[in-house]
């Protein structure tokens, strides 16, 4: 179990998330206005967007299959039959004075997502269901003293709320769902998990208590639009409560808000202010009726997802697991790193090399230009080709990364940048055997302090001959040679 | 030719007895001379003598489509593009619709000429056209007395009876064109629930509104309903169902038909001269050729409740846009809530605050179980209850009110009461069925009473087939016809 403890004792924390994310589709839920980031206010308003009277919603079947596809993603059941609710609240970004949303019966129920907790077990973290509904404007009170400005961009763009069952028990297992949620949504094309623009956000549900007794209170934070701030916020929510209740003081149910300036949680209503936002059921909009040949259709469209890749990466070309999990968790890297594989005719030997250069060199050139893997200045063939070169010993590791340095720089292939800087490696016994032996002759002192005992200066020997064949040496060969030549006395 | 039925019009426009210029000026005139019914908020003279000018030159050429330059009236609560539609709410009165409503697009695109916008209770809440921004519309009738026209399609009703228009058209909630259209001595059609596309109508209760016609004759109901109904994908809730040809049902023998008159529509309180008319209907349509059968609809006295709830609930939450930020009515205020509250405050009158207080208590947590959610429990009974019924009748036969029109001043005073004038109407929109008020004759203070005919779901055909039968039995004198 997972424990924390302070002077009093052990306590165990309980986590339960709802996931907003935003639906991929061109247009929104309930109106063909366009769903695209970054036009000007407004531009993305329609009638229906701005609810003009007389208006009426119209269902955007695409964002019924893409939740529809995401339900089935998650191993849910997507119910044949459901409904829309209206959620009736006053707000100047929400137009039609509520918001649509499925409230009493969800389009799918249950699911889970796999995970591995910090123990490396595999868990379960359960959904209770998913449910669509549309998202609200913006407003902007920032632009002057005493007026607010409205942007209905965003109004009526397509969500899905992911809600977990209260499964999680620390906030990197909180992390990990997440990071996982949003691997498969993007797996699934249904949500591009992007946080930074708002289209994955999360309201995290907290409580703390002793073990082997009941649930404590628990306090909702609102969105939560990064998974540091995920953290952050579980754990300062988490010492907040322990301190409440170990100074003899009970813990409110409240809704709070997270400043990620500040790193805390500040109280945004308690529960006798929650508003009564008088759900009923849409009467615009008739049930949402599925068929089974529906259902069926796009379960055939749902792709080998991270967990069935990372077992079948592990089974078919020998990877370790945490290799294959960091691999799969991205669709864009296990596209890359089996585009690679394919061109080096999937070369079993090479898997684990060629995993070790992406997760390491690949990775760190890609963060340090600020890139994707699908905007990688090296392609997956010609990343193929390096590992060849590596494997075939016709370059050094060492070599190596400098050569996929100057693939990223000009973009040319790894065969074309080591012959053209003539960096191939020495592999010819005799070859070696001449620089040996010159190198042996110039430090005629050294070599007797070597067979004197002091082995150590075998480093020193290998170093001169690599600067005089210009690091091209193959390493086992000269080892071998120097070892030759370098008979102890 | 100003007290001629579309039906007639139409004959009169093909044959050039009249052109569509004359007829519209004609209107407008009249319009203006009885300027004192308050039956429009907007007349469109211009505009409307523009489009007459095209439809006189779309006759010339042959080329008339089915209401070719016939001059309507429109209830001011379908959006129509360029004209100001109100609700008739001080919340709406300088809103501009960007887009026309599916109705008015389909008598526009049929040739119809628009005199204007017709006054209504405010956001459609009233019976007696006395909730109204634009001030109380006056029944034609009315001699000694002001009399209401009814409501909420109050000055529909008062155009068409008073010949300010050739016909127009409504909303119906719980009877606001077959109540308006008894009080004023003329045809009131609700077709079924999801006939009429609502996309573009000022939203009421949603799952109740529908659009439909007042007119002078069964005939004109029939022509136009044909013309306004329809699957539209711009309203998920209208309906795919064909639309026959209804004017083709007008005639129709009603022999063998099986008319049902339920009990339970005798009230307490009912005018005698009601009942009377109401056995009159019966013996008419039997000497006709119809079958009496009595009936018995044993959850109707839960109607009218269970209709205060469920209309006031959608419409405290359809009226939530009305907040004083995107368009139409704003008041002043320091903060966002005061915005809302002076706004909504200055913005609506007392009858829609009311039915928002009742309906965002009955919605309230707490409380929707005892109210909504039992009221959606009866309503599936009413349903229940109709169904049984058209096992056993083709359709039913009841008064559209309980009494005629009233004087103003002499309305009810407690909104209670005022609300019994749907008793016999909302029946048919708690259960989505298709209803007609047919004239039937004047009470001894010569005030028009209309009865209703009830039908099963898109059985508005047999509505004017029985409907029509009923019209020619009864020969009801139109009010110009009393005038000369």
């Amino acid at each position: 179990m997972n424990y924390i403890e302070t002077s009093t004792g052990k306590w165990e924390i309980v986590i339960g998330l709802e996931v907003h994310a935003q639906v991929i589709s061109n247009s929104k839920l309930f109106s063909s206005a366009s769903t695209k980031f970054g036009v000007s206010p407004n531009e993305n308003a329609s009638l229906i967007d701005a609810a003009f009277p007389g208006t009426l919603p119209v269902i955007n079947s695409f964002c019924i299959d893409q939740a529809l596809k995401t339900g089935l993603g998650l191993n849910g059941k997507v119910n044949l039959v459901s409904f829309f609710d209206r959620k009736n609240y006053f707000y100047a970004d929400l137009p039609q004075g509520y918001q649509i949303t499925q409230f009493y019966h969800p389009i799918v129920s249950g699911g889970y997502v796999q995970i591995e907790d910090a123990a490396g077990e595999t868990k379960r973290i359960n959904l209770d269901h998913i449910h669509m509904e549309q998202d609200a404007g913006k407003s902007i009170h920032d632009q002057s003293p005493t007026k607010s400005f409205i942007d209905l961009n965003r109004s009526g763009v397509a969500l899905m709320e992911i809600v977990t069952k209260p499964d999680m028990k620390s906030a990197e297992e909180a992390a990990t769902f997440l990071r996982k949620l949003r691997s498969i949504l993007r797996y699934l094309k249904t949500c591009d998990g992007n946080m930074d623009e708002g289209s994955m956000r999360a309201d995290v549900n907290v409580s703390v208590h002793r073990p082997e007794t009941e649930y404590g209170t628990r306090v909702e934070i609102k969105n939560i639009n990064s998974i540091k701030f995920l953290m952050t916020a579980v754990d300062f929510e988490v010492e907040r409560q322990i301190k409440i209740i170990e100074s003899d003081r009970k813990v409110e149910q409240e809704t709070r808000l997270f400043d990620s300036s500040t790193g805390k949680t500040k109280t945004m209503r308690s529960k006798e202010d929650a508003q009564d936002y008088r759900y009923f059921p849409e009467p615009d909009l008739p049930p949402l009726i599925l068929t089974q040949s529906r259902i069926d259709a796009i379960r055939n469209t749902i792709p080998e997802l991270p967990d069935a890749k990372a077992i079948r990466l592990q089974r078919d070309y020998n990877l370790p697991s945490y290799d294959a999990h960091l691999i799969a968790s991205e669709k864009e890297v296990a596209d890359f790193y089996e585009r690679a594989l394919d061109s080096i005719k999937k070369d079993e030997n090479a898997a684990k090399l060629l995993s070790n250069w992406i997760i390491g060199e690949l990775f760190a050139l890609l963060n340090k230009h600020n890139k994707t893997i699908e905007e990688s200045s090296v392609s997956p063939e010609h990343m193929g080709e390096l590992i060849l070169l590596i494997k075939t010993n016709v370059i050094s590791g060492k070599i190596a990364k400098d050569v996929l340095d100057l693939m990223w720089k000009t973009q040319e292939s790894p065969d074309n940048i080591v012959e053209a800087n003539g960096w191939k490696q020495i592999t010819s016994f005799d070859a070696i055997k001449d620089s040996v032996k010159e190198v042996l002759a110039n430090y005629p002192d050294k070599v007797v302090e070597y067979q004197n005992g002091k082995e150590k200066l075998f480093g020193f020997f290998v170093g001169e001959v690599m600067k005089k064949t210009n690091g091209k040496a193959n390493p086992q060969i000269l080892n071998e040679v120097l070892k030759k030549n370098l008979p102890i006395s | 030719m100003y007290n001629l039925s579309l039906y007639d019009v139409r004959e009169g426009l093909s044959n050039k007895k009249f052109s569509s210029v004359e007829l519209t000026e004609c209107f407008l005139d009249r319009i203006e001379q009885f300027n004192d019914l308050n039956a429009f908020i907007t007349v469109c003279a211009d505009r409307a003598l523009g489009s007459a000018k095209k439809s006189d030159q779309r006759i010339a050429e042959g080329k008339a489509m089915e209401l070719e330059g016939i001059p309507l009236a429109i209830k001011d609560l379908f959006l129509t593009k360029g004209i100001k539609t109100t609700a008739g709410s001080k919340m709406l009165y300088n809103f501009i619709p960007p887009y026309e409503s599916t109705v008015t697009k389909k008598l526009l695109d049929a040739g119809a000429v628009f005199l204007g916008k017709t006054n209504m209770d405010e956001f459609a809440m009233g019976s007696a056209n006395i909730t109204s921004y634009y001030g109380n519309v006056v029944n034609p009738w009315s001699k000694d007395k002001k009399l209401v026209p009814g409501g909420s399609s109050g000055g529909s009703a008062s155009a068409v009876a008073g010949h300010l228009c050739v016909a127009a058209t409504g909303s119906d909630t719980g009877g606001s064109i077959r109540q308006p259209a008894s009080f004023c001595g003329i045809v009131g059609l609700k077709p079924t629930y999801g006939r009429c596309s609502r996309y573009g109508m000022v939203a009421f209760a949603s799952s109740l509104d529908q659009a439909g016609p007042l007119t002078k004759t069964v005939r004109d109901a029939a022509i136009l309903l044909k013309i306004i109904s329809g699957y539209d994908e711009n309203d998920s809730t209208s309906s795919r169902e064909s639309v026959p040809d209804f004017e083709s049902f007008v005639g129709k023998s009603v022999k063998g038909i099986r008319v049902g008159i339920p009990k339970e529509y005798h009230m307490a309180g009912m005018s005698e001269e009601i009942i009377e008319f109401w056995k009159k209907g019966a013996e008419l349509l039997k000497e006709a050729g119809a079958e009496i059968v009595d009936i018995s609809l044993p959850y109707s006295k839960y109607a009218l409740p269970t209709y205060y709830i469920i209309a006031p609930a959608e419409a405290s939450s359809n009226l939530s846009r009305y907040d004083g930020i995107k368009y139409g009515f704003r008041a002043n205020g320091v903060s966002l809530n005061e915005v809302y509250e002076n706004t909504r405050a200055e913005g609506f009158g007392d009858e829609v605050k009311r039915r928002i207080l009742v309906g965002t208590y009955v919605l309230s947590a707490g409380y929707y179980d005892a109210y909504y959610m039992r009221a959606l429990k009866i309503q599936k009974l009413i349903r229940q209850d109709f169904s049984h019924a058209f096992e056993k009748v083709d359709l039913l036969l009841t008064p559209t009110t309980p009494n005629s029109a009233f004087a103003f001043g002499e309305e009810p005073k407690d909104p209670v009461t005022m609300y019994l004038n749907d008793v016999f109407t909302v029946t048919a929109n708690i259960a989505g069925l298709p209803g007609i008020s047919v004239p039937i004759g004047l009470d001894k203070q010569e005030r028009p009473l209309g009865l209703q005919l009830i039908a099963p779901h898109f059985k508005e055909d047999l509505l004017i087939q029985v409907g029509s039968a009923l019209e020619k039995s009864a020969n009801f004198p139109t009010l110009m016809e009393i005038a000369q």
